[in-house]
């Protein structure tokens, strides 16, 4: 079982981007799960959304999860929430900042001793897709960390998934992804 | 006026919203009258959306509340239709008063209830009270445990509901976003695949029949308002189970997927076991294999049908456990729950009665944790191991400040 939780605002895409991953990763035969706390519901609100992914059919609804990656996808809720809790001692964090990683572990000291990596989103998806929407290259970060699948198997995977929307914002997608895959450390 | 096929394939990545909508449009059904409420909106907008993309011939009518939503499908079922709707919570519980009459004008709508608390305090998130407050309108209820339980169930229940010998409306329920928002792999059916098993849609007095003049929505006073009554009651107890068997075997021939009117999971030895109802059943069967490797042969009975209620059907599939918990996600608010009710009224008459304790857990979305289930079958094999209940007999699951209980 993998389990992910994504740190995001209402609005920034995280449950799209949850849902995308768990579209990608059931094309390979594995099971998927995506769900969100919705919170407020309010656009801006802190919110989380997860994945869990496993060989067998996931049965676990319990919104309780112990996360073997944590992405966070706004920069200021490594400040205003607890972007660690409920961790394991060997979560993986990627985290969306302008910053350095070093920079950004001592300005949080809750992530300190954990396994960091840090990638500006929010500046690749302005100046990719034109809109702070950090989902898509999180996931190529995710992607370069976690090895997961080849950057164009995801890539061509991602564009299925993008379809529905005009070339052009598909394009400057494939660019956030492999830009952020290129740019994370 | 034809319209488009919709190429799927063979899993979708779907949340239980989706899956419903997908099952509304794949059936083709004719009208829908809807009132928007959250967890369920994305049922009735994907049918919209399918209609204005000319995925279906049908119609959507957009009305003021969820008593004219429930009232639009009265009528365009008595009209001859193939009639469905969603709703959740404060809607559903708007629409009660139209439900029986639903039911008692034998009409066959499918209503798809996305399960969510009842206010006050006002809550979106997922629990059964508006499942509970339905149990008693004459309605047939299917309870699914995931997204893709949440599309099959749907096709089951126009099978089930507008066969001839049973024009009964039925609901599909589904756990407020536990599920409605949830997205898991759904295998899915091919339109044509979909629409043979359902089959085209055939009319019963209806009242665009003209050749044939009936009335609907008839008084009856105490000169037949009880037989009426009655024959209702008497095709839920005689009838429905059969045609439900039929249209689970069949759907099992078509797509593979087998269900039951109760799911038993791992109860042919075991010595304690959960019945719940929704996500939980899937969470339960996840930490009763868990509990098995503990040396706590741990077993899970989720109810698929809740109406009508499948009284030898749960007796039988409890008749050799030691300990059983009741759990109810809906405020029984000054009796036990539900389920602990009915449990014991199946087994007060059989030989053989277990231990039962009844739980009540999960309100207003609140989490239903493995740890919480790994407590509570522990706490069952104590009470087998004592010979008794060790505790009171209603009990809370995940409720903070002094712990709750009753009786």
């Amino acid at each position: 079982m993998l389990e992910i939780r994504w740190h995001s605002r209402a609005g920034q895409g995280a449950v799209t981007g949850a849902k995308g991953l768990a579209d990608v990763i059931s094309t390979t035969g594995k099971h998927v799960q995506a769900f969100a706390f919705y919170g407020s519901a309010k656009r801006g609100a802190a919110m989380t959304a997860y994945n869990r992914v496993d060989d067998k059919v996931v049965m676990n609804h319990e919104k309780y999860m112990e996360p073997d990656f944590v992405f966070v996808i706004d920069p200021a809720l490594v400040y205003t929430s607890d972007v660690t809790i409920n961790a394991k001692e060997k979560t993986i964090y990627i985290i969306t900042t302008h910053m350095s990683t070093q920079e950004l572990v001592a300005s949080q000291p809750k992530l300190e001793g954990k396994e960091v990596y840090t990638v500006d989103c929010i500046k690749i998806a302005q100046e990719t897709i034109g809109k702070a929407i950090p989902n898509t290259p999180m996931l190529g970060a995710f992607m370069k960390i976690s090895g997961m699948y080849d950057i164009e198997f995801f890539k061509d995977s991602m564009k299925r998934i993008l379809r529905k929307l005009p070339q052009k914002i598909i394009d400057a997608n494939m660019l956030a992804i492999q830009r952020a895959f290129d740019e994370v450390k | 006026m034809a319209f488009d096929k919709m190429e799927l394939q063979k899993i979708e990545v779907w949340d239980g919203n989706f899956a419903a909508a997908q099952a509304l449009r794949q059936c083709q059904i004719d009208v829908v009258a809807a009132y928007p409420i959250t967890p369920s909106t994305p049922i009735v907008e994907g049918y919209a959306k399918f209609l204005s993309d000319n995925y279906i011939e049908g119609e959507f009518v957009m009305v003021e509340s969820e008593h004219a939503a429930m009232s639009g499908c009265v009528g365009a079922a008595a009209a001859g239709g193939r009639v469905a709707t969603a709703t959740s919570s404060q809607g559903f519980a708007l629409m009660v008063e139209v439900l029986y009459q639903a039911s008692g004008m034998r009409l066959p709508i499918v209503l798809n209830v996305v399960n969510r608390a009842l206010a006050a305090p006002l809550n979106v998130n997922g629990d059964h009270s508006d499942m509970y407050l339905g149990r008693d309108s004459g309605w047939i209820q299917l309870d699914a445990f995931a997204p893709q339980e949440a599309y099959d169930l749907n096709f089951i229940a126009f099978k089930v509901a507008e066969d001839h010998d049973i024009r009964l409306p039925a609901m599909v329920h589904q756990d407020g976003f536990m599920t409605s928002h949830t997205a898991q792999g759904v295998y899915t059916l091919t339109d044509d695949e979909a629409y043979g098993f359902v089959g085209e849609y055939k009319p019963m007095n209806d009242m665009l029949d003209f050749e044939h003049p009936v009335t609907h929505g008839v008084q009856t006073e105490e000169d037949w308002h009880f037989e009426h009554k009655a024959r209702q009651h008497n095709d839920l107890m005689t009838k429905v189970f059969p045609k439900i068997q039929a249209a689970f075997d069949a759907f099992e021939k078509l797509s593979g997927r087998k269900y039951n009117i109760v799911e038993k999971y791992d109860m042919n030895d075991a010595d304690v076991c959960v019945v719940c109802m929704g996500t939980s059943v899937e969470t339960a069967r996840e930490v009763a294999t868990e509990m098995r490797e503990k040396g706590i042969k741990a077993g899970v009975v989720g109810l698929r049908v809740i109406r009508p209620f499948p009284f030898f059907e749960i007796a039988e599939a409890l008749k050799d456990v030691k300990a059983i918990a009741a759990l109810d996600r809906s405020s029984p608010n000054g009796a036990p729950g539900m389920l602990f009710n009915e449990i014991a009224g199946a087994l007060f008459n059989t030989d053989k009665r277990a231990l039962l304790s009844g739980y009540v857990y999960g309100l207003g979305g609140r989490d239903l944790t493995k740890a919480h289930l790994v407590s509570l079958y522990t706490e069952l094999q104590a009470n087998v191991d004592a010979g008794k209940v060790t505790t009171q007999l209603q009990q809370f699951i995940g409720v903070r400040g002094p712990k709750l209980a009753f009786l």
